[in-house]
């Protein structure tokens, strides 16, 4: 009973997140127009669009191989395994223990890895532009998510999220300096690594300020309807990961009744409107930086961490 | 016949080819008589290195050769067997990787009986167990190697890199002769076993340990001892820069956790404190510079320097612990250590292994003339990309559990008491973090500029897929990195004993985990499985592919690429090895290189190109080795006047020096 719980709960949060990316990308795009007097594509634009896109034919360039065919497909794979083991809505995920959150982010890491490689398969000049940017704004943004995660997991004594989520619902956390520059940094993180203003930006199209855009370039079809998924799962994945620990109210724990599951589907969809409608009115607030501004903007992240792990390491004796 | 007697008759035998080598160099059938009895000899001394290691039992031996009243001693105990495994394993796979690539040698007697002599010296060093043999085989180490070095003396280059090898060399043996004179005390007791029963006081210890950081760290390539390495690695034929990088480097970390762990005694706190810091140096200066190389083979020898670093990193935290009295944490380092050690040997011999390749199939080195090798060389960039996830710590392969056992290591630190070490630690992680992040960097940079994109010359288009042998050792390795990564368990559980000699503590047994899942300390505090990370993530993307296959269209068209409506039909336009490193370089460069960047536009009208210029600075060569040499330089000038003196001044100078001892003498007194 209790191990098909648990399986149920994993299949339905696979379920889940793949189901609301779409939406949560949609709701933001809207919510942008919307703030800007626009009236903007429906929000289940993105629905149609991935629709679109697979039944379109690919355009395969020349000069591609088999890793630029193959590649959408881990990019995407990776990013839903890593999506998987956030808890959402609950915490009794079945395989929460199989990766903790240095690994959740490492997948992340080798999802880049595959999309910028796929953006140097083609040739040309803007893949090359898309993935050495790429490559120098993670180079700064996931040692700042370490430190992040370090800090987290110096005050829960544990790497797993499930615990860390555990941990932060339980009464001894209380306000602390450090839990605030997690916050700031985890924040600055996901923009960036989200491809965000004012560190990139999602919606455009002028070559020269393009860094995602610039390596997915060459993509078309299903190829691209499949990378745009794994685009909006991930913006979904940090956005349940800054619920998840942040915000941990509603999270059903291991082994709770269904009511107390339905309470937390409502609590995260809830959660999300509100990270998606802060995204928004943030974007639309701030002016895109230029790209070499962008590594200011993470170190700055970045010290944060560092900052924060050092109060936890002068100011604790240990760990329990 | 134990096990330590194979491995010293298969040393005895490698050292037997030597002869061989020298009578059949010329003849073709020299490759195949030496490169396949080292691959069976190193074969045998695997199988025996790992049953050594599984039985972690120990042996003695004493052999009639050197002194004659003190012989030569050898050892096998759980840490010489494990570091046994990585030289039998390399040798074994260098070799039969040598018999298909050995085949384009041009002068193979420089190479065939420098070889085995090589590898004889590296399993000698690992089994010694008095400083008389241990620094005999270091030097026969490093000389054979030397000679590998210079096989292609007559390329631009390699002339030079010999010598700095052979200067740093020579200064790193130097520095390990007096620390083993240190140890042994005026007594003069130079067996491992009585150094042991007899520690040094502090002061000696630490001066000792300061001697291992300069014989070790100058040979394994410690930051700022590593200047030889990106010279010399390089210059040797491709299997040999596998040996050298994926484990010779390996020797040295040996016989700086020999020494450091075993024989110097129990540590102070602040030993940890300068390991720390030099291995987290050495990591982000190793990955930056290997960021701005053009050269492949370059390219991996300064990322070795990165690796290296992040093997000091988890043996300066063990250290720690070890001073703490925190067993378990230090067994938790220490492993994290000698994962990495095994890891790196394996990828970084595949990537050499494949540079190898690449310059048998295009006869370049220089990245910015490669391009498009995937499509000529299909297999090669298969395996060279499982070295490139692996070695940029990704999941699942094995780059990433070493690096995540050695964070889980670094976020028990806290409990450490000392107020420097709180301070190092939380920076040394970052410095950690953000060397893996720049590792992943350089190697999307190497892969993608090597294998990606389209052919820069006629050479890179014209490239065809090498012969059987290479890649099959290639695949070996691509493999082992497989199942290194979903099955680290195992590898724990084989390092288990070795932590236990060293520090006294042993990780949890991870073979009886449930689901072959690795829980370092506890369940509840953290826990990773490769094994189900990558079903998940083969499940995940067959689940999309037939998803996209039943409802998506499936016709696939080939056209000229996009590019936003520009498309170039050059490929001289595609981003090059240094025009991808140029964020980073502005970045990271213009603090630590004085990277500059000159752009020179002629005014409009103006026909003449315009110039665009990068200068980059090693701060290291220029800040202290190239005052160094000019300080010597003007020494041996100002000096060489002492040759033309006459015979009365000879004599003069004699008699001064011996009143200048003997003065020195009665005041020591």
């Amino acid at each position: 009973m209790e191990l098909s719980g648990a399986l149920a709960i994993q299949g339905g949060q696979m379920a889940l997140v793949l189901a609301l990316a779409p939406l949560l990308t949609g709701f933001i795009r809207k919510a942008k127009a919307r703030l800007v007097r626009r009236h903007g594509p429906a929000v289940i634009q993105p629905y149609r669009d991935l629709w679109r896109l697979m039944r379109k034919e690919v355009v395969l360039a020349e000069s591609s191989s088999w890793l630029f065919r193959g590649a959408p497909y881990l990019i995407f794979a990776a990013t839903w395994v890593a999506a998987a083991l956030v808890p959402t809505f609950a915490t009794g995920l079945m395989f929460s223990w199989s990766a903790d959150l240095i690994a959740i982010i490492a997948l992340l890491g080798a999802a880049r890895f595959f999309l910028a490689l796929a953006g140097m398969d083609v040739g040309t000049s803007f893949g090359g532009i898309g993935s050495s940017r790429e490559v120098m704004i993670a180079s700064i943004a996931e040692p700042a998510m370490l430190m992040v995660i370090f800090s987290l997991a110096l005050m829960a004594g544990s790497t797993q999220l499930s615990t860390i989520a555990g941990y932060m619902l339980s009464s001894n956390v209380g306000l602390r300096v450090t839990l605030a520059l997690a916050l700031v940094a985890l924040i600055m993180v996901a923009i960036a690594e989200n491809a965000r203003i004012p560190v990139d930006n999602p919606a455009t199209h002028l070559e020269l300020t393009m860094v995602h855009e610039a390596m997915v370039l060459e993509y078309s079809g299903r190829h691209l309807a499949v990378i745009e998924l794994a685009s909006s799962l991930k913006l979904l994945l940090y956005a349940s990961l800054i619920g998840c620990v942040f915000v941990p109210w509603g999270l059903a724990p291991a082994g709770a009744s269904w009511q107390a599951h339905l309470v937390g589907i409502a609590a995260y969809v809830g959660k999300l409107a509100l990270a998606g409608a802060l995204l928004a009115v943030f974007e639309t607030a701030i002016a895109k930086m230029r790209v070499f501004r962008a590594p200011a903007f993470l170190s700055a992240a970045f010290m944060m961490g560092i900052l924060g792990v050092l109060l936890l390491f002068v100011s604790r004796g240990g760990l329990q | 016949m134990n096990a330590l007697d194979v491995l010293l008759i298969a040393a005895a035998a490698l050292l037997a080819l030597v002869p061989l080598a020298l009578a059949m160099g010329q003849s073709p059938a020299g490759r195949w008589v030496i490169y396949g009895g080292s691959l069976a000899i190193c074969g045998g001394a695997l199988a025996s290195a790992l049953w050594a290691l599984r039985r972690a039992a120990s042996w003695d031996a004493v052999l009639p050769l050197g002194l004659p009243w003190i012989g030569a001693r050898f050892h096998l105990d759980p840490l010489a067997s494990a570091f046994a495994v990585v030289v039998s394993l390399g040798g074994a796979l260098s070799s039969f990787y040598a018999l298909g690539y050995g085949r384009h040698e041009e002068e193979p007697a420089r190479v065939l009986p420098f070889y085995p002599a090589f590898l004889a010296a590296m399993s000698l060093v690992v089994l010694a167990a008095d400083a008389f043999s241990f620094l005999v085989a270091w030097e026969l180490m490093s000389l054979s190697s030397w000679g590998l070095v210079m096989a292609r003396h007559r390329e631009a280059g390699n002339a030079r890199a010999s010598f700095v090898y052979l200067v740093m060399a020579s200064f790193g043996a130097f520095s390990l002769l007096l620390c083993f004179g240190l140890l042994a005390g005026p007594g003069g007791a130079y067996a491992f076993a009585q150094i042991r029963a007899h520690p040094p006081g502090p002061a000696t210890a630490a001066l000792a340990l300061a001697l291992a950081i300069l014989g070790a760290g100058s040979k394994a390539g410690l930051v700022p001892l590593h200047v030889w390495l990106p010279l010399a690695h390089p210059a040797a034929p491709s299997h040999v820069s596998a040996l050298m990088s994926g484990v010779m480097t390996k020797v040295a970390v040996y016989a700086f956790a020999r020494i450091v762990f075993d024989l110097a005694g129990p540590p102070a706190w602040w030993w940890a404190v300068a390991v720390l810091v030099l291995g987290a140096i050495t990591a982000v200066m190793g990955v930056l510079q290997a960021l701005m190389q053009h050269d492949l083979k370059r390219l991996l020898a300064y990322h070795t320097v990165e690796n290296i670093g992040i093997v000091f990193i988890g043996l300066g935290l063990a250290l720690a612990f070890r001073a703490a009295a925190m067993p378990l944490a230090a067994a938790l380092a220490l492993t994290a250590a000698l994962f990495h050690v095994f890891n790196h040997s394996l990828f970084k011999s595949l990537l050499f292994f494949g540079s190898g390749a690449v310059l048998t199939a295009t006869g370049e080195r220089d990245m910015d003339h490669l391009g498009g090798l995937i499509r000529g060389m299909p297999k090669t960039a298969l395996a060279f990309l499982v070295g490139c996830i692996a070695i940029s710590a990704l999941p699942p392969l094995n780059g990433f559990v070493s690096e995540w056992l050695t964070f889980q290591a670094i976020l028990l630190s806290p409990q450490l008491g000392w107020w420097a070490l709180k301070l190092a630690v939380p920076v040394v992680g970052a410095m950690l973090a953000l060397s893996a992040a720049l590792a992943a960097a350089c190697f999307v940079k190497a892969y993608g500029v090597t294998f990606l994109g389209r052919p820069r010359t006629p050479a890179a288009e014209a490239a065809r897929e090498v012969d059987g042998f290479s890649l099959a050792a290639m695949f070996a390795l691509a493999g082992l990195c497989v199942c290194a990564g979903v099955l680290p368990g195992f590898v724990i559980d084989a390092l288990s004993p070795v932590a236990h000699g060293l520090v006294g503590g042993r990780m949890p047994e991870q073979a009886s985990q449930a689901w072959l899942t690795i829980v370092p300390i506890g369940e509840a505090r953290s826990s990773y499985n490769g094994l189900l990370v990558l079903a998940f993530i083969a499940a995940s993307a067959g689940l999309c592919a037939l998803a996209i296959h039943a409802f998506a269209s499936r016709q696939a068209r080939r056209a000229p690429a996009w590019d936003c409506g520009t498309p170039s039909a050059s490929p001289m336009t595609q981003y090059t090895a240094t025009s991808f490193a140029q964020p980073i370089r502005r970045v990271f460069g213009a603090y630590v290189f004085a990277a500059r960047e000159q752009v020179e536009m002629p005014p409009p009208g103006d026909l003449s190109p315009a110039r665009f210029e990068a200068t980059v600075h090693d701060p290291i060569w220029e800040g202290l080795y190239a005052p160094l040499a000019a300080a010597v330089a003007l020494a041996a000038q100002r000096l060489n006047r002492l040759q033309f003196l006459t015979i009365r001044a000879y004599l003069g100078l004699v008699f001064l020096a011996l009143v200048g001892l003997l003065l020195v003498l009665a005041l020591w007194n």
